[in-house]
């Protein structure tokens, strides 16, 4: 020590409106050393990032690089003083080579020959310091996602940045790619490089940070090195004295399963394969939590489940019935009269239309059902009766229905879309993201309700990129990596760490070996 | 000889036509790279026809002109620049509303003017951008075949119609060989990447909009001053928009733009040639429907005949700077 660090917050607090995202944060990092950030989702990470590179402004403390204390306005500030930020989505112009990229904002000089002559030298020295192994002429829609982010790596090596931040880099990656990653990270340090490695997986930060520095609801929470704490310490303080909910269960019933998936695969949108064989059944009487890393197949499973795509291979079965298989898919329409109600993961790209009134989103979907429509022509009484009803039953505010959609929070629209789905009394709900982007008082009104209709029989499917949500309102459940179930656990039996390990891939069998990776 | 004399004629007739054309799609093409969709070129076109007319109609001078007509051309470009870039609106309306404002405003401005009936006068020879006879012209006419394309197809343009060529590789070596080429190209497919690379967007898009201007001013000045003698009502005739199907067809790329835009003109060219002429078998085509030929083979164009069409990613959506 004794050394200045490469960067040191004092009391940095940011607001957004009533909302405190960052509170009096202060942090130190050390020249040269891999330094850790973990939080759960929406703790004030990012924002705190945003600020380190100049892309928000506090509102008071100070931020030193250095050892001098400076105010960046923009992104260019922040390159100026050394940092430069990996986003997790990638800054990248796609229909660009990897060497465009790479020069675009630092082309030094106006003719582009030359700019990319030169850039190419350094680009060689750089390569070799650092163990890239890129395809400099390639486009860069031709590269893999690891690819792609050696590519952001390398553009912020060549702006000569000394402070790197990665914005949870591994969410995107295959294990193998994160294994590189890791070794890069290595030789940035050897290379007298400092990292800023944010994250919400534990067994990374053990693996290959320094030093730690834990955020909870925008406090720093906990500071220390990493050879001095464990996985568990570093849980409880992410979580922090959890609040139990005991839920009242009713018992399972273990009848005749409601919904049966059987090795079901099939494609993304972008071609890939997205689900590999997946298989499981949803009871009666119970809530299912699928948990994964954002994009390891959940959204392909919800919209295999909702009749929104065809599986490649495999049937799913509702009720004993056949829905969805290579050679038959039931519609949404079809199923939600079958009793399956589906509570769509992007709300405002499947679930509402923003810029429709609220009464007219309380029957999206139900618009041709007898109750609303008669001869081609809506039954307006009805409808707005109905939209009436729920907002009392869901205690949507402001208390008027005929305000467009976009005007309400995202926990008002989340309350009306739920009420719209059970309204019919579905015997199968299935839900993406229940609670993303909805405010801390609804999440719990939005749980109940959950716990409520499980209690009622129903069979429920939760997807969440919260695992502690799914830990509160789960009787069992199921974790995704790379478009396969990597373990469906119990929730009595089930543990941050062990879920985490399970969420980067490891099997289930070696779940409790400890970091690794 | 006669089928030869009827091929340079027709050619001929073609580069001249192609030339407005040429220009205003290379604006559309400076433009939308940029990530801003540039629907308003007919207005500007024609705006900058009027602005050009009058003012060598004024001046006695065709350079008083052009200035004119590009100084019109880029105010209405950074109007469309205002409206889509610093107030986010909608880039079709804006460019909508501008061609809606000069088929109006030009012709009245004009009979306010010169209270010729929405006309400018006849501007003499010396107001206009008139035919350039190249060096040797005469003394190689008499050489068979390559003296002929020489002296009567390649010389005797106007200088603006040489301009017009001449922007093609301009263009396409701004685009490809320099740094501001590369940053515009990359703000059309990507203004978070320029944005977090340091470089602003904004400025950017308002640089492209002014190119955009500039070459449409020219070619506006092209039809009122070098292609005809004067400005007349709704004297653009759709061109605007055939220059942008070009574009399209061109698929954003200057040589492949230049060749659509030959195409269009060479349509256009034969239908002149076929008015009134009797064809075998078929006979007299009424002038109606010759006259429809090019706009014809527009729609047949963008219709998808010519496979999938990939306009940069990040054209016609306003940049917000937090989403």
């Amino acid at each position: 020590m004794g050394v200045v660090p490469a960067i040191e917050t004092r009391e940095l607090c940011k607001r957004f409106g009533a909302v405190q995202a960052n509170d009096r944060i202060s942090l130190s990092v050390e020249q040269g050393s891999v330094h850790g950030i973990v939080g759960e989702n929406g703790a004030g990470k990012s924002t705190l990032l945003k600020m380190l590179f100049g892309f928000y402004q506090p509102n008071s403390g100070d931020l030193l690089v250095n050892g001098e204390k400076l105010k960046l306005d923009s992104p260019s500030d922040a390159m100026a003083a050394g940092i430069a930020m990996v986003h997790q989505h990638f800054m990248l112009v796609e229909p660009f080579t990897v060497l465009e990229n790479i020069i675009l904002g630092a082309e030094g000089q106006p003719m582009l020959d030359h700019a990319m002559s030169d850039a190419k030298a350094k680009l060689i020295g750089l390569e070799q310091q650092f163990g890239f192994d890129l395809p400099l002429d390639t486009e860069v829609s031709k590269l893999s996602v690891g690819e792609r982010q050696r590519v952001e790596i390398l553009k912020a090596l060549f702006r000569g940045a000394d402070i790197l931040i990665l914005d949870e880099p591994t969410a995107v990656l295959t294990p193998q790619e994160c294994d590189q990653l890791f070794d890069l990270i290595g030789l940035l340090k050897s290379r007298g490089k400092t990292v800023l490695f944010v994250t919400h997986k534990l067994h990374e930060i053990m693996a290959i940070t320094d030093d730690v520095t834990v955020i909870r609801a925008g406090k720093v929470v906990l500071r220390t090195t990493t050879k001095d704490t464990s996985p568990d310490a570093l849980a409880e303080a992410m979580v922090g004295a959890k609040i139990n909910r005991a839920v009242e269960r009713a018992g399972v019933d273990h009848g005749a399963p409601r919904l049966r998936v059987e090795a079901i695969s099939a494609k993304s949108d972008h071609g890939y394969q997205a689900l590999k064989d997946v298989s499981f059944e949803l009871y009666d009487g119970e809530v299912l939590g699928v948990a994964g890393v954002a994009g390891n197949g959940q959204t392909e499973l919800l919209e295999a489940l909702a009749g929104l795509r065809q599986v490649s291979a495999g049937v799913v079965h509702l009720a004993g019935e056949h829905v969805n298989s290579p050679q038959k898919l039931t519609d949404p329409i079809a199923l939600r009269r079958a009793g399956l109600a589906h509570v769509a993961e992007d709300r405002l790209k499947a679930g509402v239309v923003a810029s429709m009134t609220a009464t007219e989103n309380a029957i999206l979907g139900y618009q041709r059902e007898k109750d609303f429509c008669e001869n081609g022509l809506l039954k307006l009484g009805a409808i707005s009766e109905t939209a009436n009803r729920y907002f009392e039953s869901q205690d949507v505010r402001p208390r008027d229905s005929s305000l467009p959609v976009a005007s309400f929070s995202g926990g008002n629209q989340q309350k009306l879309v739920i009420a719209r789905e059970i309204a019919r009394d579905p015997q199968t709900l299935i839900i993406g993201q229940p609670t993303r982007g909805v405010d801390i008082g609804a999440v719990t009104k939005i749980h109940d309700q959950i716990t409520e209709l499980r209690n009622a029989g129903k069979a429920v499917l939760v997807v969440s990129a919260d695992l502690d949500e799914l830990m509160a309102i789960s009787d069992r459940i199921l974790v995704m990596c790379e478009g396969e179930i990597t373990g469906i656990v119990p929730i009595n039996e089930a543990d941050e760490c062990s879920l985490g390990l399970m969420m980067a891939g490891a099997a289930p069998s070696d779940e409790r070996q400890g970091s690794g990776a | 000889m006669e089928f030869l004399t009827d091929i340079l004629l027709l050619s001929d007739s073609t580069l001249r036509i192609a030339a407005p054309l040429i220009l205003a799609a290379l604006a559309g093409l400076c433009a939308e790279r940029a990530g801003i969709v540039d629907i308003g070129l007919e207005g500007k076109m024609l705006a900058a026809a009027f602005g050009a007319a009058s003012a060598a109609s004024i001046t006695g001078s065709p350079w008083a002109g052009l200035v004119s007509g590009i100084l019109v051309s880029v105010l209405l470009a950074l109007l469309h620049g205002y409206v889509s870039i610093s107030q986010r609106g909608n880039q079709i309306v804006s460019g909508m509303a501008i061609n809606i404002m000069v088929a109006g405003l030009a012709p009245t401005l004009a009979n306010a003017w010169f209270s010729r009936g929405g006309q400018t006068p006849l501007l003499p020879n010396e107001a206009r951008f008139t035919e350039i006879t190249l060096p040797f012209a005469d003394l190689v006419a008499d050489v068979p075949l390559l003296g002929a394309v020489y002296s009567d197809l390649l010389s005797g343009h106007s200088l603006l119609t040489y301009a017009a060529f001449a922007a093609v590789p301009l263009v396409a070596w701004m685009l490809y060989k320099t740094r501001f080429g590369l940053r515009l190209r990359a703000v059309g497919e990507n203004p978070e990447a320029v944005d977090t690379a340091g470089i602003s967007v904004t400025l950017l898009r308002y640089q492209a909009m002014i190119i955009a201007g500039v070459l449409c001013g020219v070619s506006g000045s092209a039809l009122s001053t070098a292609l005809g003698a004067g400005f007349i009502r709704d004297m653009s005739a759709g061109k605007g928009f055939l220059a942008l199907a070009a574009m399209i067809f061109g698929k954003w790329k200057p040589v492949p733009t230049l060749l659509a835009c030959l195409l269009f003109a060479f349509v256009d060219a034969l239908q002149g040639r076929l008015q009134g002429v009797s064809l075998p078998l078929i006979g007299e085509i009424p002038v109606q429907f010759t006259i429809m030929l090019p706009y014809v083979l527009t729609v047949i164009i963008l219709a998808g005949f010519v496979g999938k069409m990939e306009a940069p990613k990040a054209s016609g959506i306003p940049y917000e700077k937090d989403r």
